[in-house]
């Protein structure tokens, strides 16, 4: 594996994407990696690592911030410029999509870049679906829970076997054309209302 | 229909656009509008340049400097309407008004007395005060960097100035990372009430009649979708008026309250709008005449004059070297034609000015000015320091102050 010396640091407020990151960046080589999740002195501390790249969420309001850095080279030692590449819009697009602004050093070369952005987008990528996995498996087992809970109503008060009560169910949503869940959701609130135990 | 996705960040200043939507102008144009909260002019301004989003609230100064390509990627981007006048505020921290208190020969609230008091303040200190802005291209910026210059402080040299996100401003105001601040409503008055923090100067007693933020669109979009572009402006134009009006504070000041907004009390809103502001924790409500302003004095036309003044800041404060072909391209950034096209079918007939550049900051008084549609009163508008701005005489003005 090459071992490559771009110095980076990664910004975020998200430690779980911070780790991602700095995981694949260790993996394709890059050792020299600084993660940083409180934006309090921020400027202060960049300048004692004086990174060549730095990496952060297109959203993180510190990016303006950063920005100053073009501004006051004092802060910095060395001129850092915001990414932007315009013969390749699509790797900006690509960058934009996933969220992910960069920072480099001037001067750094473009063959240098494009591995260490194409990395770093795809990261994001990753995360963000990973997220939305976890949200939808998180939803999914709500879903369960209320499942279960209408079932186990149905079978008190109706006397059904488990397996009748949730047939019941699921009749009852397709002639309703509803979500198994909805239905559900409405038998367990029906109850906690009759048993005057509900909201 | 047509629909248009605009950014805005939570400020009081993003009631026009909040208002223009919400109070159904918007659809009254044929525009249906989606608003995405932002959280940073960066990543604004990068959604602008790649059609993520068509319009922003933005930064009066953004236009210009991404028209230069100062510190970015230049894309030419254009200004056809302001959407408020002043409303801006220099917070310190309560240790630094305390210091200032004790070294000024007069009262404060005069901003060359408390310029002076903050030099002696800077000339006892052993270390320099810090003071942050909310973006390096911003009315916040220049007018905090006006204010000491004119006090002969300098702000490249004499004190720390950084960026900090104004969310996070309170929290360094209190860790002693930073001394004091600039920027909008409502982060003035959020300090001020959460004890830290001290209002010394607010925009309107530095430059009495300042153009603040403006809605902000890539050059070439605009020209491609004029029909639209005329439709938003007259649709900001409704909810301008609407916005300045006092009778509908209350309301606006509930809309911008909600969480999705600026999610913050609502009553704090309503005085930020009356322009009655708390200044410190003792002092009880000071009224500030014009703190912050939506349509009135043709506040929405957008002077070329007001473009250059904030392009001769930029070169005085060496953000660039100043150039003919500079300053021609920060002259077309605003664009009184665009406005004054889409002005022609409103019904009453809006007041128009007959010019498209003036002297900025030369009125004392409220002065009568050529204009059509109705009579139009402009002034006062003067900088403290009482120096009027020729658009045709950057290099003039600008070699008419000691510092930088």
């Amino acid at each position: 594996m090459p071992q490559r010396t771009e110095r980076i640091v990664v910004i975020d407020e998200n430690p779980a994407r911070a780790a991602v990151l700095d995981e694949g960046l260790r993996e394709a080589g890059y050792t020299d990696v600084t993660l940083i999740d409180d934006m309090h002195g921020l400027l202060r501390r960049l300048a004692a690592i004086d990174p060549d790249v730095i990496l952060i969420d297109l959203e993180n309001p510190s990016r303006d911030t950063l920005e100053q850095m073009f501004q006051v080279s004092k802060t910095v030692r060395r001129p850092v410029a915001m990414f932007v590449d315009q013969s390749d819009s699509a790797m900006i697009q690509a960058a934009v999509d996933a969220s992910v602004s960069a920072y480099i050093v001037d001067g750094l070369r473009k063959e240098r870049i494009k591995p260490l952005m194409d990395m770093t987008i795809s990261r994001f990528n990753a995360f963000a679906r990973l997220e939305e996995e976890l949200h939808s498996v998180r939803s999914e087992l709500a879903d369960r829970k209320v499942i279960d809970r209408a079932k186990g109503i149905l079978m008190q008060q109706k006397s059904l076997s488990e397996s009748d009560a949730y047939q019941l169910m699921r009749r009852s949503a397709m002639n309703n054309k509803k979500k198994l869940v909805d239905i559900a959701a409405s038998i367990v609130t029906a109850a906690e209302l009759l048993n005057g135990d509900g909201p | 229909m047509t629909n248009l996705t605009i950014g805005f960040i939570p400020l009081v200043d993003c009631a026009v656009l909040v208002s223009a939507y919400e109070k159904g102008f918007a659809a009254d144009e044929g525009l249906t509008i989606t608003l995405e909260r932002e959280r940073a002019w960066a990543a604004m301004r990068d959604k602008l340049n790649l059609g993520h989003l068509q319009a922003a609230h933005m930064l009066a100064a953004m236009p210009v400097a991404a028209s230069l390509g100062i510190g970015q990627v230049q894309v030419p981007t254009i200004a056809p309407f302001v959407m408020s006048m002043n409303g801006n505020a220099i917070t310190v921290s309560n240790d630094l008004f305390a210091r200032m208190q004790g070294a000024a020969d007069g009262d404060l609230q005069d901003p060359k007395i408390s310029g002076m008091a903050l030099k002696q303040v800077i000339k006892a200190s052993s270390e320099p005060l810090t003071f942050a802005v909310v973006y390096p291209f911003s009315c916040h910026n220049y007018e905090l960097r006006y204010w000491l210059g004119a006090a002969g402080i300098n702000p490249d040299e004499d004190v720390r100035l950084v960026v900090i996100p104004p969310s996070l401003v309170a929290e360094s105001l209190s860790a002693g990372q930073i001394d004091g601040f600039v920027a909008g409503e409502p982060w003035n008055s959020l300090a001020v009430d959460k004890g830290v923090a001290s209002i010394v100067l607010t925009k309107a007693q530095l430059w009495r009649w300042g153009p603040e933020k403006v809605i902000g669109m890539r050059q070439d979009w605009a020209e491609a979708n004029p029909k639209t572009v005329a439709a938003l402006i007259k649709a900001l134009y409704h909810a301008a008026q609407w916005c300045d009006n006092p009778a509908n504070h209350a309301e606006l000041a509930a809309i911008l309250a909600q969480p999705h907004y600026i999610g913050v009390a609502e009553p704090l809103i309503a005085n930020v709008l009356a322009g009655t502001l708390r200044l410190n924790g003792a002092a009880q409500p000071t009224q500030i005449e014009n703190f912050i302003a939506f349509h009135k004095q043709a506040a929405n036309f957008p002077w070329r004059s007001q473009s250059l003044w904030l392009y001769s800041q930029m070169v005085r404060w060496k953000q660039i070297k100043h150039s003919g072909d500079a300053e021609d391209i920060a002259r077309r950034c605003f664009r009184p034609d665009i406005y004054r096209q889409a002005m022609a079918d409103i019904t009453p007939v809006p007041i128009l000015p007959g010019a498209s550049e003036k002297v900025e900051g030369a009125l004392a008084h409220a002065t009568p000015a050529g204009a059509s549609g109705a009579p139009l009163f402009l002034g006062p508008d003067t900088f403290f320091d009482n120096k009027p701005f020729d658009p045709d005489d950057v290099s003039g003005y600008l070699s008419s102050f000691s510092v930088a």
